[in-house]
């Protein structure tokens, strides 16, 4: 048997290989480390207004408010964006946003072009912040509370399902807690 | 009741599969005619339990059965009647079903269409088939039941995702799905001819027709895929290299090497083992596709349930189904000589630089897709590869196979003189490149380097069509009977070559030329974009049948003289609770004005997005071209004709050379 006709056998056994580790990768099934941990602290330039700053300060201001994670070239942060302004004109709870591993000037074209539903967005260009805080992919959404301890991590795209299903009660029970 | 009539026709549809992946095929290894003959009956009956089965899931969507779980999570009361009907493949147990049934379906077509084929080969080729629907069924029957009950009965459903309320996607997935399943049928053929040891010209032109029709119907899919992201996603974009797109495409590319490949087995009896190959890579490509789309291990748009133990389920099925397929081939292949002969200059050299250009395309595409994945395998992080990495890497190999595609059909079989070729297309190649300088100044008064080069490139394979064609007539008494001399194979060919002219004209001029803005605008107010003035009129509030919309007219004016009305929406999908937009768009042969509206800013004034894309129609217009190509030479008489008198037939073609 000689080794042209097997070739195609041993790639796709790597190929194999590499899905079955993809699978069990899986992120929307690895809970983040950091969940009731305190939220890592950070000082990033805004996106918008570079000589400003976005620092971790910021998020425990409120009693509860959420800091999602996106970027311009990142496909799915466009599907959940409609949904983030939604939830933004609905006032229920302060969204930041973190740009991971993104140009400037992509980033505010975004914006400027979809809307900005982020009070702040913090400009991590080189996705230091990012790394400190677990990100996995873009977008991602935390929940971070007032002492600053993130309460809850969704990974994937915002809709309304998962928000009524998952976000909205961690953030309910956390805005209750205060009042 | 009936519902649960639907779960054991599916079950019986497994065990009929069973029988038909494993009766006929040791009943071909072991010479036992009726044991062979138990395949076209059993499936026929196969087919008869799944289309019963998918009889009942669409019924339960008609009737609103929401004891049903999937037609509860999928469907509304007040959802219009066809999207109910489309809903059933809307979500992951009814697409799933979806592909069985159309498995089956290509299943049944073969055993009806195969009355010329010896009945070992339609044994193995009807038990492969059967082998494949057994992994499928046993996966939709374990993992994915679609007729799973729900108590207490919910008094309506979750509705379907807004996103897919619309007509191109009633259309979009059934389409793919027959092509991915198509390829199938090839694959059933290369591993038949592969088991029986017959790899020769005639099991060559029995698989050119099935995965024509398979191609066809990809070309199909993927170009209604598109066009439906161009005007529901509301993005002005028509591809984005998304991970599920590109699985929808890694089969077309590699289906269409196929094509070409399978021409040389045929005419040439070379290149034998690679079309094996290729018809295994491209069937694998379509699960690989099935794999990323249903297991999420990569996100994207598309990603519908994602749950882990059945992407472990579709992995295993794809290491069976592909693993054992390229263990017959690596046994198998080595025995199998291609025995046609050429030289460097030669219609075969031409179409083994299309395949090559078309697998390192597939190559690169593949690795763009799985790169994300292959960096978090390896625990180095996540990250994402965007459009700027295709492009870079997609566009430079299109253009020599553009260039290709043109003078392949002009070279002759065997060998050709190099001088022969140079002194034929000297002419068209200089007007090529005159009119292609030329067109992007006429119509657009501005040179950009890549638009020339598309330009050139486009009217280069028109022309060397047209080249082609006189050179078929030179011979013939009149102008006319030469014409009707020509094979519908021939016509086929020239005709998908100018649906990808059509669509490089397309692709270039809409992504050099279009102008897009933002603008804020309030009722009343009027943008200038380049020629046009866009009115924005008035915004009524209207109500559908299970959303809720603002509806924004807008006029479009062009010096004075009104163009078009058009209407964009922001529908709020009630059940969901889903905000969609719906583009206006005024379609057009050289131009589309498209506008979409956005967020309110408060103030009464709305942030809405306008686009003027040039050329941007010309894009599906090619991929329906293509199709027609493909339809028309799957249609060529020579496939029809009984294997008697096939061989003189050939002889005739390779006379007219084609």
């Amino acid at each position: 048997m000689k080794l042209r006709f097997i070739l195609p056998l041993v790639v796709f056994t790597a190929l194999i290989v590499l899905f079955a580790i993809g699978l069990n990768l899986n992120p929307r099934e690895v809970p983040s480390p950091l969940i009731d941990k305190p939220a890592p602290s950070f000082d990033l330039p805004q996106v918008q207004q570079a000589e400003l700053r976005l620092t971790r300060d910021a998020l425990t201001q409120h009693p509860v408010s959420l800091l999602n994670v996106w970027a311009s070239w990142c496909v799915a942060c466009r599907q959940e964006h409609p949904f983030l302004m939604e939830l933004a004109r609905s006032k229920e709870v302060p969204i930041y946003g973190l740009n991971y591993k993104d140009e400037r000037d992509d980033a505010v074209a975004w914006l400027q072009r979809f809307g900005d539903p982020y009070l702040v967005s913090g400009f991590d260009h080189d996705g230091r912040v990012g790394i400190d805080w677990g990100v996995y992919g873009v977008p991602e959404t935390f929940i971070v509370d007032a002492q600053g301890t993130i309460r809850y991590k969704h990974i994937g795209p915002l809709s309304p399902q998962v928000w009524k299903e998952k976000l909205e009660p961690v953030v309910r029970q956390l805005q209750g807690g205060v009042r | 009741m009936l519902p649960e009539l639907g779960h054991y026709a599916l079950i019986l549809a497994l065990c009929l599969a069973l029988l038909q992946g494993t009766i006929p095929l040791a009943g071909a290894q072991g010479g036992i005619s009726n044991w062979m003959a138990l395949a076209r009956p059993l499936t026929w009956a196969q087919f008869m339990a799944l289309l019963v089965s998918f009889a009942i899931l669409t019924y339960a969507f008609i009737s609103n059965d929401f004891s049903v779980a999937y037609t509860a999570n999928h469907s509304n009361s007040l959802l219009p009647l066809i999207y109910r009907v489309s809903a059933v493949w809307g979500g992951h147990e009814g697409s799933l079903l979806l592909w069985a049934f159309l498995l089956a379906g290509w299943s049944l077509a073969v055993s009806l269409l195969s009355r010329r084929l010896p009945l070992i080969m339609v044994a193995r080729v009807l038990g492969v088939m059967g082998l494949v629907s057994t992994g499928f069924l046993s996966f939709l029957i374990f993992t994915s039941g679609p007729f799973a009950r729900l108590w207490p009965i919910p008094v309506d459903g979750r509705d379907l995702n807004p996103l897919l309320q619309d007509l191109g996607l009633v259309l979009h997935p059934p389409m793919l799905y027959m092509g991915y399943v198509g390829l199938s049928v090839a694959f059933a053929f290369a591993i038949a001819a592969l088991l029986g040891g017959r790899l020769d010209a005639t099991w060559a032109r029995w698989s050119r027709p099935w995965t024509t029709v398979a191609w066809v119907f990809l070309t199909l899919g993927i170009a209604l895929g598109s066009w439906w992201a161009y005007y529901e996603l509301g993005w002005g974009g028509w591809w984005f290299w998304d991970p599920v797109e590109n699985a929808s495409f890694l089969p077309w590319l590699v289906s269409t090497a196929l094509i070409h490949s399978l021409a040389v087995a045929e005419k040439r009896s070379a290149f034998k083992n690679w079309t094996v190959l290729l018809a295994i890579i491209a069937f694998s490509l379509s699960l690989l596709g099935t794999f990323l789309v249903r297991s999420g291990v990569l996100t994207s748009v598309h990603a519908f349930a994602n749950d882990p133990k059945r992407g472990l389920f579709i992995l295993m099925l794809l290491a069976v189904v592909v693993g054992v397929s390229l263990m017959i081939y690596a046994w198998r292949a080595p025995q199998v000589k291609s025995t046609g002969h050429f030289e460097l200059v030669s219609r075969e050299t031409m179409l083994l630089g299309n395949n090559v250009l078309l697998i390192v395309a597939t190559a690169s595409v593949l690795l763009g897709t799985l790169y994300p994945l292959i960096i978090d395998a390896l625990g180095a992080g996540k990250i994402s590869v965007g459009a700027p990495y295709f492009n870079a890497v997609f566009v430079p190999l299109m253009i020599p196979l553009v260039v290709l595609m043109g003078l392949g059909p002009l070279v002759r079989w065997k060998s050709d003189q190099a001088a022969r070729l140079q002194q034929m297309i000297r002419g068209t190649l200089v007007i090529s490149i005159g009119i292609g300088l030329l067109l992007p100044w006429l119509l657009f008064r501005s040179w950009e380097p890549m638009v020339i080069v598309g330009s050139i490139i486009a009217v280069w394979v028109a022309l060397s069509a047209l080249l082609d064609l006189r050179n078929r007539l030179r011979n013939a008494s009149s102008f006319w009977s030469g014409l009707r001399k020509q094979s519908r194979s021939f016509y086929g060919m020239v005709l998908a070559h100018l649906g990808v002219a059509v669509t490089v004209v397309g692709i270039t001029f809409s992504s050099y030329y279009s102008l897009e803005h933002d603008v804020r605008l309030a009722p009343g107010e009027t943008f200038v974009m380049g020629e046009h003035d866009f009115l924005f009129e008035k915004l009524v509030h209207h109500e559908g049948p299970n959303y809720s919309s603002d509806l924004a007219v807008i006029q479009v004016q062009k010096q004075g003289k009104q163009v078009a009305t058009l209407h964009t929406e922001k529908r709020l999908y009630t059940v969901t609770g889903m905000p969609m937009t719906e583009a206006g768009i005024d379609w057009g042969l050289t131009r589309d004005l498209y506008v979409a509206l956005g967020e309110p800013l408060g103030d009464g004034s709305w942030a809405v997005r306008m686009y003027y894309k040039p050329y941007v129609r010309w894009i599906w217009l090619g991929a329906l071209l293509m199709s027609f190509g493909g339809l028309l030479a799957a249609a060529d008489r020579r496939y029809r004709l009984s294997r008697q008198s096939s061989s003189s037939v050939t002889a005739n073609l390779q006379e007219n050379g084609i």
